[in-house]
Order: structure tokens, then sequence, then C-alpha cells
């Protein structure tokens, strides 16, 4: 039996764990500057990229794809290299990867704070960027199969298939998520539309949970808690069955997002069903990492790294209990669209995520420098800041949650909403909002102080960027099963079947959900005064988007009491026909917008925009005072009706060639409707005559990107009147 | 439940046989997935799990039964 000598590249590794520390506290902080808008709402008053809407995607993107995603890299170059006896297939790609990943985070932190967005969550980014993850992403697969196919140790362990399937998963998911129609280099129609688009978008939302925050973090938790705590994982059967489970299953779950939406029964209904199913494979993994544990837990008492990996798996199995329970369609009422879902989220990240990247730095950095880590006391004092950070910020958020809905949901006994102003529940959850914002410092604290911990670490180290290792060769052996081999133990060394299996365990549900929906036609019922959004709305549309406006206001009437009684008749699936991309939301911080259409003045709509706080008292909105002064920009309003040509929305030729003056039109008569406000017409007209007078440009108001806005809002929700409901089909 | 998957579907000829498949390959797929595990050996178990750590063996490659 030769041995044959190779080197660990700990370089690549070295990287990607700078890259997560960074991008960490970066994303984290972009999170405590949102949760201080919620206090300050004036703070960033007048900069329209360091406002709300756009920086929530911001933060969301950095702490999934910049925070997670380098932590995933950095634990999975680390572990695959150990787990196959073999160096990374090629430097090359390793680079690629890691600098083709930070291009399109330094991308996504620049174009989303400049309003560049898809609107669709956690894949938000724009085309051009699209297609650079994919090309890293797919370089990052092929480095990882090909080290498979060179490895020097026969098994794949259960860690290698988890990072497979992440690696084919998340390819699925991105790529039929972004299909969409370029307009210009930063902006796109997705090819979906409504009921259709949100579907897609939750089936890859839910998903995105599944595969990058979670699977890949399993894979993690597998070889990295037995690692610490020097002790196999409790159950290797469990694990083979826990992997198979969560990857069929989960795939399935993405409608739960979209309970009592205009989403068909049939889809919710198996969406809910799939998602009480995965209780039992999450639990499955929760226990088999936990019990890992058995007879050391002497050991957690004193080694930091155990104590976070600890904390992780049981938020782990907190947020996996949670999951199931939101999804039943009682709890949901509750709970969607409300703070409770913040708090849910924040425990998958701050402690699952969170904890257990922390933990596994402090576990590889000494080992990567061939030292002892600094400072145990230090990483204590981490441990605890950040757990109690973590019960400061879940804790009020559910309380808020539960309070906001239970006002919501409030009536009278003569039948009237007790809230009927939203803003009362808004100011009754502020001290909540307080706490939040201290909780979420309090974790920042701690990442702080890792990261002084980490830097002291590495100084009294040396870095060892290329690690002498060694191993027999694989000898080449049958493809075929030999005698009395397992099924399983066959399909263990052999890699690309073994992916294959995988990927069709995921496509299952996926297809059984998505390609029915593409294909029968009559699946959204068709509601005849639907029409097509005038040009005008059209770009309206977008500058709603561009804002971010989603990111605080739904536009999604469920079906309940409570809700037709404060917004208006409930939302039906065929008046979303044209909603190429849909903008349902998923948080109501503000309340919902879907039959705000012919409810306020034009009027109110402009003052409300410059000065939230002056039509409603006590608002948490941000004031966007560019849109009343910026000029809309019309240049591509053609192409982006040729677009929507393509996609199916009838507007004609003729109606295309002349948008221009439709679109003037259009602006003009909501020009007209603002005279009506004396205040509004005398401070218009002192601005022109001082832009004459001083030789300026003067944009007329019905030029002006408010016009536009003005013009989607009024058109919201007013396509149906209660007398046309008769004539929807009920197929 | 049927009627949740039939809904919209009804179009389609022979749709009733969807929820037939879906819980064949549900049925199928779990019952595949426990014979595995059970007759999976406990040496190769015990040996897979022990990768992540470094042990002093150095475990011979050329059969796959033995590793």
């Amino acid at each position: 039996m030769e041995l044959q000598q190779f080197y660990y590249d700990n370089k690549i590794v070295k990287k990607f764990i700078i890259a997560t520390m960074f991008w960490g506290l970066i994303g984290m902080s972009v999170g405590l500057l949102l949760a201080s808008m919620f206090l300050f709402p004036t703070i960033t008053d007048g900069i329209p990229w360091l406002s709300f809407g756009r920086l929530r995607p911001l933060h969301t993107n950095a702490v999934i794809f910049a925070f997670v995603g380098n932590a995933i890299f950095a634990g999975v170059y680390y572990s695959s290299q150990r787990l196959l006896k073999a160096r990374m297939w090629s430097d090359f790609l390793s680079n690629f990867n890691f600098w083709g990943w930070q291009a399109i985070i330094i991308a996504a932190a620049i174009t989303l704070p400049m309003g560049f967005t898809s609107s669709k969550e956690y894949a938000e980014l724009e085309w051009p960027i699209d297609i650079a993850i994919t090309l890293v992403w797919v370089a990052f697969g092929a480095n990882l199969i090909g080290t498979m196919i060179k490895r020097r140790q026969r098994h794949l362990y259960v860690a290698i298939w988890f990072y497979l399937a992440t690696f084919v998963t998340v390819a699925v998911l991105h790529i039929i998520n972004n299909i969409e129609i370029p307009v210009s280099a930063f902006k796109s129609y997705s090819v979906y539309s409504g009921v259709q688009d949100a579907l897609v978008q939750w089936w890859y939302g839910h998903n995105a949970v599944a595969f990058f925050l979670t699977t890949p973090f399993l894979g993690l938790m597998y070889y990295f808690v037995p690692k610490a705590a020097n002790r196999p994982v409790y159950s290797y059967r469990l694990s083979i069955v826990h992997f198979w489970s969560l990857i069929f299953i989960y795939i399935w779950a993405g409608p739960h997002h979209l309970l009592y939406t205009s989403l068909p029964d049939w889809a919710q209904n198996l969406g809910v069903a799939f998602s009480i199913m995965l209780l039992f494979p999450s639990w499955g993994g929760m226990i088999n990492g936990l019990l890992t544990l058995r007879g050391a837990w002497d050991k957690v008492r004193v080694d930091p790294v155990l104590k976070f990996m600890v904390v992780a798996i049981t938020g782990y199995g907190m947020a996996t209990f949670e999951g199931p329970m939101l999804s039943l369609k009682n709890v949901n009422a509750i709970a969607h669209f409300s703070d409770w879902i913040i708090a849910h989220v924040h425990v998958g990240a701050l402690a699952w995520n969170g904890f257990l990247t922390f933990g596994m730095l402090y576990w590889m950095v000494p080992r990567l420098f061939k030292t002892k880590l600094w400072s145990t006391k230090l990483a204590n004092v981490h441990f605890w800041i950040g757990t109690l950070g973590i019960i400061m910020y879940a804790l009020p958020m559910y309380v808020a949650g539960f309070v906001q809905a239970s006002m919501w949901k409030q009536f009278n006994p003569d039948g009237t909403l007790t809230y009927g102003n939203f803003l009362e529940t808004v100011t009754e959850i502020m001290p909540m909002y307080w706490m939040r914002a201290i909780g979420g410092s309090l974790y920042i604290v701690g990442a702080i102080v890792m990261l002084y911990n980490i830097i002291k670490t590495a100084r009294q180290g040396s870095a060892v960027e290329d690690e002498l290792a060694e191993a027999a060769a694989l000898t080449r052996v049958t493809p075929k099963r030999i005698k009395g081999e397992a099924y399983h133990s066959w399909l263990e060394r052999r890699p690309v079947k073994l992916t294959i299996f995988a990927t069709i365990a995921i496509l299952i549900g996926g297809a059984a959900q998505i390609i029915p929906s593409l294909l029968v036609d009559d699946y959204v019922p068709v509601i005849s005064s639907v029409k097509p959004y005038t040009p005008l709305e059209l770009e309206g549309r977008d500058i709603y988007i561009r804002e971010g406006c989603v990111s605080c206001h739904s536009q999604m009437v469920r079906p309940f009491r409570s809700e037709v009684e404060r917004y208006g008749e409930y939302s039906k699936a065929g008046e979303y026909r044209y909603d190429f991309p849909f903008l349902w939301g998923s948080k109501r911080t503000g309340p919902d917008l879907h039959r705000i259409g012919q409810k306020y003045s034009d009027n109110w709509h402009l003052n409300h925009m410059y000065d939230p706080r002056s039509t409603s008292a006590g608002s948490i909105m941000p004031a966007y005072q560019w849109l009343i002064k910026d000029k809309l920009d019309k240049s591509d309003t053609q192409t982006k009706m040729r677009a929507m040509q393509t996609l199916g929305v009838p507007y004609s030729d003729a109606e295309v060639a002349n948008a221009e003056k439709w679109m003037l039109a259009q602006g003009t008569k909501i020009e007209e409707n603002l005279y009506s406000d004396p205040d509004f017409a005398s401070t218009y007209e002192a601005d022109k005559k001082y832009a004459s007078e001083n030789n300026e440009e003067f944009i007329e108001m019905r030029n002006r990107e408010i016009v536009a806005l003005i013009a989607y809002l009024q058109r919201l929700g007013t396509d149906i009147k209660a007398k046309d409901l008769q004539e929807i089909s009920t197929n | 439940m049927f009627k949740f998957v039939k809904g919209p579907l009804e179009s389609i000829d022979g749709v009733g046989i969807y929820p037939l498949i879906s819980l064949l390959i549900f049925f199928i797929f779990f019952v595949a997935l426990f014979w595995w595990v059970i007759t999976a050996k406990k040496d190769y178990i015990n040996q897979v799990s022990n990768l992540p750590l470094d042990k002093e063996d150095v475990s011979d490659n050329s059969n796959p039964l033995q590793n």
C-alpha cells in the first residue's frame, strides 16, 4: 500500500474566513441601521440610497449570501479536502469562486442602494449579477465534484452529500426563479406574473432557506460537531434518513408562505402538509447533532466552540419546530405579515447560522494558524453577549407580532374595527422595536469581540497555507456493486450517481408544484375587467419597485373579516394578471395597499410622500422628497411596453407608439388635480417663477416621478368593483 | 384532501391517477430509504461515521468492503 503526499489548501479557507467576518459585520450593521429607522424614521431623510426600502434587501442579501455564504465556502473548503483526503481539484476554480463571490457582493452593495432590484425577495439582484452568480456557483460545484473524483477516501461522508445537494438545488432554484426579460442594463421583468410569480418566488424563497441556510450548515454540523466533541456522530444511520427525507420533503413546502392569499387551495394545502412532515427530518437532524455530545456534556461547560454549537443546534430545533407550526393555516393567519416572522427568521439567522459559524471559526482559526485560541475568556464573553442578544432580539419581536396581529383583528361590539387607524397598532409596539435594536446591538458587539480575538489568535500563530497530508491512493474497483456490498454503501462511492439521485429527489417536489401552474391555462381565473397598466402607471410601478415599497407594504388583502373591513374587498388571483413581477409583499410595517386606489386624493399622496408625518401623525415611514423633485425617465417606456407585449400583455402597437402622448395626458390630468389644493398651487407657482427668474431649468409637475407613482397608486385594486365580482369565472 | 389536489386540474384527462402516483412515489421512497439504512453493515457504519476524526491507522483503499 503506497502512501501519497499532498497538501491541503488552507489559504483559500483563510480568505473565506476573513470575508465571512468582514461581510458579517457589514450585514449586521446595516440591519442595526434599519432597526434604528423604526425608531428615528427621519435619520436618512433626503438620501435616496440610504432609504429603508433600498437598504432592506441589502441587509438580507448581505447576511444570507455574504456572511452565511462565505461561511459555507470556508467550512466546505476546509472539511471537503479533509473528508476526501485530497486538495481541492483546481486552485484556479477555488480562487475564481472566492473573488467572483466577493465581486458579486460588491456589485450587490452598489446596485441595491441605487434602486436596481427585481423586488423578488432574496433574489433582488438584477440580471447581469444573476448571470455572474450562476457562473461562480457552477465553478464552486465543478471544483467540489472534481475533488470528489480525485479523492483518496472511498466513501463519501454524509457532510459531502449535504454539500452536493446544496450545489445542485441552489443552481436549479436560482435559474428558474430568475428567468426574466431584460429591458436595460439593470432593469428586467420576471417572465412570470401574479400568482405564478408568487408561487415560483416562494418555491425559491423557501428553498433558499432550505438549501442555502440549512443543508450546507447541516453538512458543516455533521463535520464540525464530531470534530469539536472528538467523537463520531450519534447515529450515522439516522443521518442517512435525515439527508434523504429532508431534501425530498423540503422542496414541497414553499406555498406555506402564501396561505390565505390568492394562490389556489390545492397548492396551499400541499405546502401545509409537507411543512408538517418536515418537522420529522428536521428534528431527526437536531437530535442527531445534540446527541453527538452524549457523554461529552462536561466539555460543553468549558469549550466555547461546543457552547456555540449547542445553542446553534438548539436554535435550529426551535426554528424548525416553529416553521411547521407557522404553516398551520390558523397560526399563519395571526403570524403572517407581522413581526413574529421577523423573530422566526432571526432565531434561524442569529442562532443557527450565526452561532454555528462562530463555533466553526473558533475551531478552525487556531488550527489554521497552528496555535491556541488567544483568549477563551473573550470567546465566552462573546458567547454570553451573543446569546443575550438573540433573546433580546427575538422575544420582543414575538410580543410585537402577537400584539399587533391581535390589534389588527380586534372588533368593537358594533362591528367596527377597534383600531381602525393602522398607526395605532404601530405606536403600540414601539417599545419592542427599541428592545430589538438593543438586542441586535449586543449581538454585533459580540461579533466585534470575536473579530478581535481571531485577529489576536492569527497574530500569535503562523499560517500554514499548504498543509502536508498523506493517504493511500484509491485503487480502481468495479463500478458495479460487489457481492455483499449494501446498496447505499455502493451509492456512496459513486459521487455522480449520488448527485443525480439527489437532483431527482428535489425535482419531484418542484415539478409537482410548478409545472401544473405553468401549463394549465385556466389555473388563474380570468377577470375581464382587469386591464393592463397605462404606461405612466407602469413607470409608477417601477418606481414602487425601485424604492422597495414592497418591503413594508403588502398588496394582498386576505379573505378575513378584519382585513376586508380595514382594506376593502379581498384580493382575487385574476387581479394580478399583468403584475410582472408580483408585489404581494411579506411584511406589513405599514398597511396593505392593494385597495389604496381612489381612497385618498392625489394631493394626499403628494403630501404623504413629501412628509409622511404631515398626513399621518406618528408615522414611521421615511420621506420620499426626491420623487417630488426628480424628472421621470421616460426613455425606456416603449422598450418596457414591448417587453410586456412579449410576455402576453395586450398592448397594441399603436398604444406603444403613442406611449409618450398617453403619459403626458395622464400626467397633466394629475397635475390639474393637484392644483385643487391652494397650498400646492401657490408653492408650485412660486417655484416656477423662481426658476424662470434665475434661468434654471424647471420640470413640470406632469413630468415628475411623483405623478407616475400617484397614477399607479390610484389605479391599485380599482379594476374590480363589487358588481363585477359576479362575472368572475369560478373554475 | 383529494378535491384540493384535483380542483383546478380537473381539465386534464385522467388527472385522478396523479395523487395515486404521488402516494406510490412517497411510499416507495421511504420504504427504500429505510431498507438501505437497515441493511447497512455495522462495521461499515462505524467506519464511515469516524471519517471526520483523524485516526492514526491509514485505511487500505483497495477493498471497498473494508472501508
